[in-house]
């Protein structure tokens, strides 16, 4: 079953399937929000369809509503209200909610029950909004960037909390930042760049480079002109090497150690000290690495 | 938190999505909005303590500032100081408010709930009428101790309860306008600077009397018709048509001027 098709921001295209988590993974300013925002019926395609859960989620909002859970990427509560008071009364608008205790429970929100919104560290603020997308027991979540601002503990339980939901059968559409949150979690992982689509499927179908493997090399000082092609050129057929920036290069190529051996050859013919040299199976920063030539830091 | 085992099926999050009735959508955003309205202390001395003070000073100090009204000054002061009172909730508080709401989200937040904007403006209404009986029993308690004699009678009532909400029908809409088009900051300034000129210069408290020449302009400001208008039902057991007429314009004109331009974020 398709849940939603989205032809959003760049012409992006993607769809969803029922009980599942979706990643849509990039950097900040890759049109992730704006992608879910479409779906949420905050903004008006300019160009394209958009289906939810088979509605239009502009025009058939009032139908869609109810039936999805919305976790903003930050504020949406007034800022004198009680946390709880806030997540009872998100309870209040829907037929049948969740119990407020169950969530404040799993989501660690009694501890802060009685606090002001304004006083909620991030990671309260972060707990509370996921909380309010959950307690009308909806059929599709979006959340965007979940996880974001919470520590480590935190972030596993609400991993663990998302799991469960997928289990119930619960479709879950997060966006995140995070390469371990998309690996660890997700079904499908749409990987976006400024606005565009560069890659889709399961988290191993988007590592699983068959042989290849990727060799990290950072260096002390700036390398010699032309380094890339020498580099190249001293490791024969197959291989692909790529400057990141003026210390540092990966080299994608066979997976052995005579390939690992020759780099490091050429850095002592070419006087080049390695600051670290690093063989690794292919991950998902990797990957995305290779798809737009730069680094998925936030 | 508890940790449960991963991806294990609980039945505890299988969906079962619906909307709450509208009504009981409504009354719970009433409920809300009503609550926040009251919970900071700005809000209360806008709301309670400025009324109450305005009425004290004023039947205290009426003679020695030469205030001299052919009425019991507490009998002329107390229905001004009831239209000072809805104009501070039903705009000044309305706008600061829903400017704040407009920045934190909760507009947006709410947007993606089942509660539909209709629903929305409708708890809204409803968290200012109940604010306002609020204050006409507090202002009321204040004033029939100082010796008020209001008018009771069926029309004076009928008056009394049109103006109060036609006077907030006006003043919402303006503060919403203002509101859905200002930043939060310059509402809160803005929202303030109209509310102390509005009482100085407004003939809210005072009647247009007060004002000499100049009432033949301040007339047609929505707080001269609302203070107006409760002063005639309260005073002379009178509907003022024109006043009422007045306020409907205003509370037209800033609906449609508000439902073109505010901006939900």
């Amino acid at each position: 079953m398709r849940y939603g098709r989205t032809t959003a921001v760049d012409g992006l295209d993607l769809d969803v399937a029922t009980g599942t988590i979706t990643a849509v993974l990039g950097p900040n300013g890759a049109g992730k929000t704006t992608t879910l925002e479409t779906c949420e019926g905050y903004r008006k395609p300019q160009q394209g369809t958009v289906r939810v859960l088979g509605l239009d989620p502009l025009r058939q909002r009032r139908d869609l509503l109810p039936r999805i859970g919305v976790m903003l990427q930050g504020g949406g509560a007034w800022s004198g209200v009680r946390a709880l008071e806030m997540l009872r009364h998100v309870a209040s608008l829907h037929a049948h909610p969740l119990p407020v205790d169950l969530l404040a429970d799993r989501l660690g929100l009694h501890e802060c029950g009685r606090t002001p919104y304004r006083r909620l560290s991030g990671g309260q603020q972060q707990r509370l909004g996921l909380a309010m997308a959950l307690v009308g027991r909806p059929e599709l979540v979006f959340t965007d960037e979940p996880t974001a601002g919470m520590d480590p503990a935190v972030r596993r339980s609400v991993w663990t909390l998302l799991e469960e939901l997928r289990a119930d059968g619960v479709t879950v559409v997060l966006t995140t930042h995070y390469l371990e949150e998309a690996e660890r979690l997700a079904d499908q992982v749409h990987i976006v760049d400024r606005g565009r689509l560069v890659a889709s499927g399961s988290p191993l179908q988007l590592t699983r480079g068959g042989r290849v493997a990727t060799i990290r090399l950072v260096v002390t000082r700036p390398f010699p002109p032309g380094a890339p092609e020498s580099l190249r050129a001293a490791l024969g057929e197959g291989v692909e090497v790529r400057q990141l920036d003026e210390v540092s290069l990966v080299v994608t190529g066979p997976a052995d150690a005579s390939t690992l051996g020759r780099v490091s050859r050429w850095c002592e013919d070419n006087d080049v000290l390695p600051e670290s040299l690093t063989l690794g199976q292919r991950s998902l920063e990797d990957v995305f690495l290779e798809l737009t030539g730069r680094e998925m830091r936030a | 938190m508890s940790q449960a085992p991963v991806g294990t099926a609980t039945g505890t999050w299988t969906p079962r999505p619906g909307a709450a009735p509208l009504v009981r959508q409504v009354l719970a955003q009433a409920r809300m909005e009503s609550r926040l309205l009251l919970r900071n202390g700005e809000q209360v001395l806008l709301a309670v303590v400025i009324p109450v003070v305005v009425l004290l000073g004023g039947v205290v100090g009426a003679d020695r500032v030469g205030l001299d009204f052919s009425r019991p000054t507490v009998d002329v002061l107390t229905p001004g100081v009831l239209a000072l009172a809805v104009m501070s909730t039903s705009f000044t508080s309305l706008a600061i408010a829903t400017g704040f709401e407009r920045r934190y989200g909760v507009l947006k937040r709410l947007g993606a709930s089942p509660l539909p904007r209709s629903g929305l403006l409708a708890g809204k209404v409803l968290a200012l009428l109940a604010v306002e009986t609020l204050q006409v029993v507090v202002i009321g308690a204040v004033a029939l101790p100082l010796g008020w004699s209001p008018a009771t009678s069926a029309t004076a009532v009928g008056g009394l309860v049109l103006a109060l909400v036609l006077g907030t029908a006006a003043f919402a809409g303006l503060g919403l306008l203002m509101a859905g088009a200002l930043r939060a900051e310059a509402t809160l300034a803005a929202a303030n600077l109209v509310y102390l000129l509005l009482l100085v210069g407004g003939a809210v408290v005072l009647p247009l009397s007060a004002y000499g020449g100049a009432g033949g302009l301040v007339q047609w400001l929505p707080s001269a018709a609302l203070g107006d208008a409760v002063r005639a039902a309260l005073l002379d057991a009178r509907v003022a048509v024109v006043d009422v007429v007045v306020l409907s314009v205003w509370a037209v004109v800033a609906a449609v001027l508000t439902a073109r331009t505010f901006k939900w974020e």
